[in-house]
């Protein structure tokens, strides 16, 4: 926490005027106000001794095995939407990072930008939610830091969070290990994170009950690496660009093509309705709950079994598979037997006219 | 959803790709009017499927497709007034113009958004009484009531910062200099069936018996589109030449009369610029004398923006049904999605991005080449 042990220390003036509910510049002048701030919001939420100590750095110690390390930084618009906010999107995409390289994460830190004006009510709503989910998850937040912008100058909040894992010899799931025979599975119904944030976005609301998958993938990796161990290839949580996006990299860094059959994607109804309506492809849209698993031919039921065994996996699927054909693209079997390629979007899909 | 399902269901497809087989005798030559209709032929590889029974070819009737280069410069020229919030629907933003594009302009500090309805871009004019608040009203028969609508909405609340920039077409006249062309290889069409949702197909009559050629009005599903080129095959076969209903669970013979109402009251008949192909006499709606405040080309003086179109893209060729997509030198090379030449390749209607974006010439498909 950037001189975090001095502003914890106490009030240097005069008691501030109340700040009526909402961000102030003063709470990241690394005053009175930014040590209320650290103390009434985010101390209670998140103590544990690491963090208690307001040292400028954590301290842990070393836990063996290979490091590994990943950041995130998350924007959303709105802040809250149907299933999650901010706060929850923080916290579980990177431990779900971490567990997509087959680590097991340890500790988290947290960095806010703060926009002046956020209401007390919505930053304490997004703090909760994300006390819940490092306590759901066990894995505590070491340190931190905030920061204060002007209005106008960040949308509400971004929050960066990094964490650290480590991945045994045993479980070492990677981007480029996916080869042909392999069996291509994803974990649950794709399309609803993305669809629940348009369906409250300024401009594009519709009235919808899907709600966003948000979730910590962590426990459903424990239960592949005990299944499978070394028989997981690949993993990955297709996010931004959706399921479609997260094949096509693997099968780039894997030199590898995959044939993807269209009738065995878990789609919801409701954001298949969504998105025929708006002209959008589930396959591309954004998901933040489940993850997409590249497994050898021969523990490729026994990875099904296991994903099915978590309370995220239910509809777990087996959606195609790895060929050596068309190095570098996806294709998909199209329901009525036609065939085509499943390729990257330059940018975000667009809804269309009519 | 159900109405999606079921129109989605393989073993239905199957069988009306067994009936178009067991049907033709000889290869016919069938246009989707629609860009909806193309994108769901490609995308499913429905083409493919019956290529020894049926060449498709794809039409004109991408709205994005078919606004004229000089049109979108006039937009963007608007968009990036200080004193404009520019509203558009989503698939207009990445459409090249001569320089930039509507992303390009948000970057650069213009206040551009994506709305779903024109009524919202009403209501940021109603919210935002200190902007100028501009709609581009692009599309054909399927948008143009909610346009107007828009436009009567602003006219009923007195809304002095609302105005329209106004490119509107209409699918009939279109289809006319398909059929008038000296070189055209079109028998029969799959008409588009959201715009004969609003129009109804009495229109079409005329061109069926005109031109002999039989016209299916036909959905967007993949069920929808086998089961029009079936009846567009059989009347081939059988020698006829009717306008048949094909999307019987949306479209009547005499379409929406309200709808049909008020963009006759809004809107006037006028000729009409084709991105690619040119002027057609009577094939676009423009506004009314009496709601001339609402237009915003007069408003903000855009008239005078002329443009040149790129010379080696040749949307024009594309969107008659001239050469296939990937029949153009500069597709996926110079024209790209990333790197667009002409709005065909930006459109989620466009038959380039179809083609680009599905895959098609990366692999080697039957019937494509």
């Amino acid at each position: 926490m950037t001189d975090a042990a001095s502003l914890a220390a106490g009030p240097v003036c005069p008691t501030p005027l109340d700040s009526a509910g909402q961000v102030l510049l003063g709470h990241g002048s690394g005053g009175t106000l930014s040590a209320r701030l650290l103390r009434e919001r985010f101390l209670p939420r998140f103590g544990n001794p690491a963090l208690a100590a307001l040292g400028d750095a954590a301290v842990i110690e070393n836990p063996g095995g290979r490091l590994v390390l990943s950041t995130d930084t998350f924007v959303v618009s709105p802040l809250e939407f149907p299933g999650g906010n901010i706060g929850t999107l923080a916290v579980h995409g990177t431990l779900n990072d971490l567990a997509m390289m087959g680590a097991e994460p340890q500790a988290l830190t947290v960095g806010f930008v703060l926009e002046e004006g956020l209401a007390f009510a919505v930053l304490d709503r997004v703090l909760d939610s994300m006390a819940a989910a490092v306590h759901g998850a066990g894995i505590p937040i070491v340190t931190g830091d905030t920061k204060v912008v002007e209005r106008g100058k960040a949308d509400g909040m971004f929050i960066n969070t990094t964490g650290f894992g480590v991945q045994r010899d045993d479980f070492r799931p990677a981007p480029d290990r996916a080869r042909p025979g392999d069996v291509v599975l994803v974990s649950g119904p794709i399309g609803r994170h993305g669809m629940a944030v348009m369906a409250v976005r300024e401009g594009l609301r519709f009235d919808s009950t899907i709600t966003s998958d948000t979730a910590c993938l962590v426990p459903m990796v424990r239960r592949l690496r005990a299944a499978c161990g070394m028989g997981i290839r690949a993993l990955r949580d297709p996010t931004r660009g959706g399921v479609a996006s997260a094949l096509n990299e693997l099968a780039q860094a894997s030199r590898v093509g995959m044939l993807l059959d269209e009738e065995t994607f878990p789609v919801p109804e409701a954001v298949a309705a969504a998105c025929a309506l708006l002209g959008l492809d589930p396959l591309y849209v954004a998901n933040e709950g489940i993850l997409v698993a590249i497994v050898a031919p021969e523990v490729a039921e026994a990875a099904l079994d296991a994903l099915r065994a978590d309370p995220l996996g239910s509809q777990a699927a087996r959606i195609g598979t790895v060929i050596d054909e068309h190095r570098g693209l996806v294709q998909m079997r199209t329901g009525i037997g036609g065939r085509r390629i499943v390729d990257m979007l330059p940018g975000d899909q667009l809804p269309r006219i009519c | 959803m159900k109405y999606l399902a079921e129109y989605s269901d393989p073993e239905v497809a199957r069988g009306l790709i067994a009936r178009i087989k067991a049907a033709a005798t000889r290869r016919w030559v069938v246009m989707e009017v629609c860009g909806g209709q193309t994108h769901t032929i490609v995308r499913q590889g429905i083409d493919e499927l019956i290529a020894e029974q049926v060449e498709m070819i794809h039409g004109p009737g991408c709205p994005v497709c078919v606004t004229p280069l000089e049109q979108i410069d006039r937009a963007l020229a608007v968009a990036a007034r200080p004193e404009v919030i520019f509203t558009s629907f989503g698939d207009m933003l990445r459409v090249p113009g001569s320089h930039t594009d509507l992303f390009q302009v948000r970057a650069r500090g213009g206040d551009v958004r994506v709305v779903y309805s024109p009524l919202d871009a009403v209501e940021l004019a109603r919210a935002h009484p200190d902007r100028q608040v501009v709609f581009f009203a692009v599309g054909f028969e399927t948008t143009a009531p909610a346009n107007a609508m828009a436009v009567w909405r602003a006219h009923q609340l007195g809304l002095d910062n609302f105005s329209v920039l106004v490119s509107h077409v209409t699918v009939p006249p279109a289809m006319t200099a398909i059929l008038e062309s000296p070189d055209n290889r079109v028998q029969g069409f799959l008409a588009a069936g959201h715009v004969c949702t609003v129009m109804g197909w009495r229109e079409y009559e005329p061109l069926a018996a005109r031109y002999r050629v039989p016209i299916v009005v036909t959905g967007f599903e993949p069920v929808d589109i086998l089961e029009g080129i079936a009846m567009v095959v059989t009347q081939l076969e059988e020698g006829r030449h009717d306008v048949e209903n094909q999307y019987v669970r949306s479209v009547r013979h005499d379409g929406n009369r309200p709808a049909q109402a008020l963009i006759t009251r809004i809107f006037t008949i006028v000729d009409r610029q084709w991105r690619g192909v040119g002027t057609i006499p009577a094939s676009g709606l423009g506004l009314r004398p009496e709601f001339a405040a609402f237009d915003a080309e007069a408003r903000f003086g855009l008239s005078d923006i002329q443009a040149q179109e790129p010379a080696a893209c040749r949307a024009g060729d594309v969107l008659r049904g001239r050469i296939k997509p990937h029949e153009c030198a500069a597709f996926g090379k110079e024209c790209t999605p990333e790197h667009p030449l002409g709005a065909p390749m930006v459109s989620s209607e466009g038959a380039c991005a179809a083609y680009y974006n599905y895959g098609r010439v990366r692999l080697p498909i039957a019937g494509t080449s």
